[in-house]
C-alpha cells in the first residue's frame, strides 16, 4: 500500500484537520452559559440543542469512522452477511421513538447526567447503578480505541503510516498529533466541540457518499457488472454471497435486533440525547435520523465496488480507503480521507465524555466524594477524559490490533445486558433491583463465556459474535442469547424476591416524570446549576 | 400532559395509539423476517432484491415513524384539551 506519500490528498487532509482543529477551540464560546463550571455545560451542553444540532450530533457520534471502514470491510469479506447494519438502524429509530423521551424527561426533571443516575434514582440501588456505569466505561473505551483504527487506515493509504522499518514514534506520530489536538479541545470545549464539528463531518461524509455511489458504478459499468463480479469473488473463495444462505437467517435477524437493541445503551448515544432541547426534538429526530440508515446502505455497497474495481488488500479495513484512492483523483480522495478522519475524532470525543461523567457521576460522586461540587466534578470529569483516551491509545499503540475489535465485540455484548435496567426502568417499577443485577450477571458471564468460545480460522477465540442458540440450534447473535437470558433470571428472581419480601429501594422518581416536557411547571427549561450535581 | 386532572383521565388504549404501535412494529417484522427477502430476483438498476428491497424499507419505516410522530401529536393534543375541560 505504502507506493509513497499521496501530497495532494495529504495537504487536503491537513487542510481539513487544522480547519475542524479550530472550530474545536472555539466550540468553548459558542452558545456560551453563564456557569461553566458545571457537568451539564462541559458534558451535556448545556441541554441546549434544538433538533438540527441534535441530528448532526447524533449522526457523527453514531455513524463512528470505524463504520466507515468495518461496515464495508465486512461486505468485500463476506457479501451479504455485513449488510445487516442497514436493517439493523431500521430498527433502533421506531426503538428510540418508544423509550429516549421517557428517559430525556426523567433526566430532565431529575438532574440526571448518565443512565447509571437514573437507574440508581429509579431503584436506589447503587450496586446496581455502579454495574450499568462499568459496563458502559468497559464497552466505551475499546470503541475509542477502534477509531483510532480508522485513521490509521486512512494514514496507511495515504502514505504516512510509515513502512516496515520506520521507527514506532515517527510511524505513530501522525496520530499521536492527532489525538493530543482531540484532548485538547474537548478538555477545553467539552461536548460542544464535537457538536460543531459534526457539522463539518456529516456535510464531508454526505458529499463523498454521494460521489461515490454515483461516480464509482458509472466507471466500473453499472450495479449489474459489479454485483456479478462479486458473486464470481465469493464463488472462487467459497464463502460469502449475494444473499445469506439458509443457514444465515437467524443470524442475520439476530445481529440486526441485538444490535438495535444495545446502541442506545451505549452511553455516547445517551450523551447525545440528554444534551438535546426538549421531548420533542428527540421524537423529531427519529423521523430524520434515517437518512444516515440510507447513507450507510450506499457506504455498505461500496465493499462490492472494491471487490469488482480489483481492490486487492490483506486487511480488509483498508478496502475503502484503497478504492477512494484508486477511483478518485487526488483532491477528492484528500476530501473522502479528510471525512473518515474526522469521522473519527467526532465519536472519540463524545465517547470519551460520555465515560468521563460515568466515572464522575457514579463512581467518584458515588462511591469516593459524595460532597463533590459541580465545579469538581466538572473537573474530574475533564481529567477522566484524558485519562480515557491516553488508554485508548496505549490500547491501540501497545497491542495488536485485534485485541481492540475483540473488545468491542464484547463490549456490545455486555452493553445489552444493562437494557432491562434502564428501558425496564422507564416502564416499570415491577422489577427487583437484585434481580436485575443478578440477571445484569448472568447475561455478562453468559455473553463472555460463549464468545471466547468462537473460533475463526484466524483466532482460537472471540473469532466472531455469533453461536449456536442454546435450545434452538441455530446460529444466533451471542449478545441476543445472553440478553432473553438475562430477562428471563431478572422476572425469575423478581418473582422470588417479592415473595421473600426483599427491601425494594427508594423510588425517586414519580409517574409523571416520564412525560414532563420542557416549559411545564416544575421542569424548568434551563436546568439551574444546583441540579447539575449537589441536589441528589 | 402527565398534569391531565387524574378523575377524568381517557382510556390508555385507543385506536390511534394502536395504529401508533403497529406503525412502530411493522418493521420489526420486514427485517427480522429475513426469509422473506433473503433472493437475488427481481433487481432493480442492477442491484440485487435483497439490497434494494432493505433500502427501501429505510424509507418505508420513516413514513411510517413520521405517521406514528404525527398521530402521536395528535393524541397528546387532544388529551390536553380534554384535560383542560
Amino acid at each position: 500500500m505504502n507506493d509513497g506519500v499521496n501530497g495532494v490528498a495529504l495537504a487536503v487532509f491537513i487542510l481539513f484537520f487544522v480547519l475542524v482543529t479550530a472550530m474545536g477551540f472555539m466550540a468553548a464560546r459558542w452558545r456560551k452559559a453563564e456557569n461553566e463550571n458545571s457537568l451539564d455545560e462541559w458534558g451535556l451542553g448545556g441541554r441546549s440543542f434544538g433538533t438540527w444540532v441534535t441530528w448532526f450530533l447524533l449522526g457523527g457520534d453514531l455513524y463512528t469512522a470505524y463504520t466507515f471502514v468495518a461496515v464495508p470491510a465486512a461486505i468485500y469479506a463476506a457479501g451479504a452477511a455485513g449488510f445487516f447494519a442497514v436493517p439493523y438502524t431500521i430498527l433502533v429509530y421506531p426503538l428510540i421513538f418508544t423509550f429516549l423521551p421517557r428517559l430525556w424527561s426523567v433526566s430532565h426533571k431529575h438532574g440526571y447526567v448518565t443512565t447509571s443516575d437514573f437507574v440508581r434514582g429509579r431503584f436506589g440501588s447503587k450496586g446496581l447503578s455502579l454495574a450499568v456505569a462499568v459496563t458502559g466505561i468497559l464497552a466505551t473505551m475499546p470503541y475509542i480505541a477502534l477509531q483510532l483504527v480508522g485513521i490509521q487506515a486512512v494514514l496507511d493509504v495515504m502514505g504516512v503510516g510509515g513502512g516496515e522499518n520506520t521507527n514506532w514514534f515517527i510511524k505513530d506520530l501522525p496520530l499521536l498529533i492527532a489525538f493530543g489536538v482531540l484532548a485538547a479541545y474537548t478538555y477545553s470545549s467539552g461536548l460542544r466541540a464535537p457538536a460543531l464539528i459534526a457539522f463539518v463531518k456529516d456535510t464531508l461524509i454526505y458529499i463523498v457518499i454521494a460521489v461515490a455511489i454515483i461516480y464509482i458504478p458509472i466507471k466500473l459499468g453499472g450495479f449489474a457488472d459489479i454485483f456479478s463480479s462479486a458473486s464470481d469473488k465469493f464463488t472462487e473463495q467459497g464463502k460469502g454471497g449475494l444473499v445469506p444462505g439458509d443457514g444465515g437467517h437467524w443470524g442475520y435477524a439476530t445481529l440486526a435486533l441485538g444490535s438495535a437493541l444495545a446502541l442506545f445503551m451505549y452511553p455516547h448515544s445517551i450523551t447525545a440525547t440528554l444534551s438535546s432541547r426538549s421531548r420533542d426534538v428527540i421524537r423529531r429526530n427519529t423521523t430524520i435520523l434515517p437518512l444516515y440508515s440510507l447513507m450507510l446502505g450506499f457506504l455498505a455497497l461500496l465493499g462490492f465496488m472494491a471487490i469488482a474495481a480489483g481492490v486487492k488488500v490483506e486487511n480488509g479495513q483498508l478496502a475503502i480507503p484503497q478504492l477512494f484512492e484508486n477511483m478518485f483523483p487526488d483532491w477528492f480522495a484528500g476530501i473522502a480521507f479528510a471525512a473518515i478522519g474526522i469521522g473519527a475524532l467526532v465519536p472519540a470525543a463524545i465517547m470519551s465524555i460520555a465515560a468521563a461523567n460515568l466515572f464522575t457521576r457514579n463512581i467518584y460522586k458515588d462511591f469516593i466524594r459524595p460532597d463533590a461540587t459541580p465545579a469538581q466534578e466538572t473537573k474530574v470529569s475533564k481529567l477522566v477524559s484524558l485519562l480515557v483516551k491516553v488508554g485508548a491509545l496505549v490500547f491501540v499503540l501497545g497491542m495488536d490490533k485485534t485485541v481492540a475489535i475483540n473488545f468491542q465485540l464484547l463490549g456490545g455484548i455486555w452493553i445489552l445486558q444493562t437494557f432491562p435496567s434502564l428501558v425496564g426502568g422507564l416502564f416499570t417499577r415491577w422489577f427487583h433491583r437484585w434481580a436485575l443485577l443478578g440477571g445484569w450477571a448472568v447475561g455478562m458471564v453468559y455473553g463472555t463465556a460463549a464468545a471466547y468460545g468462537v473460533a475463526s480460522p484466524t483466532q482460537k477465540h472471540f473469532g466472531g459474535s455469533s453461536a449456536e442458540i442454546p435450545g434452538i440450534g441455530e446460529i444466533g447473535y451471542i449478545g441476543l442469547t445472553a440478553f432473553v437470558l438475562n430477562v428471563a433470571v431478572t422476572v425469575v428472581l423478581t418473582f422470588v424476591l417479592r415473595a421473600a419480601k426483599a427491601p425494594d429501594g427508594v423510588d425517586q422518581t414519580q409517574p409523571g416524570d416520564y412525560t414532563a416536557d420542557a416549559g411545564d411547571p416544575g421542569v424548568k427549561a434551563d436546568l439551574p446549576p444546583a441540579t447539575a450535581g449537589s441536589s441528589h | 400532559m402527565s398534569q391531565a386532572s387524574e378523575e377524568n383521565r381517557p382510556p390508555v388504549v385507543t385506536p390511534v395509539r394502536v395504529v401508533i404501535g403497529l406503525c412502530l412494529v411493522a418493521p420489526f417484522i420486514a427485517m427480522l423476517w429475513v426469509g422473506s427477502y433473503a433472493k437475488t430476483d427481481p433487481a432493480f438498476i442492477g442491484l440485487p432484491f435483497f439490497y434494494w428491497y432493505q433500502m427501501a424499507w429505510v424509507l418505508i419505516s420513516t413514513a411510517l415513524t413520521v405517521l406514528a410522530y404525527r398521530l402521536w401529536q395528535r393524541d397528546q393534543r387532544a388529551r390536553r384539551e380534554g384535560g383542560a375541560k
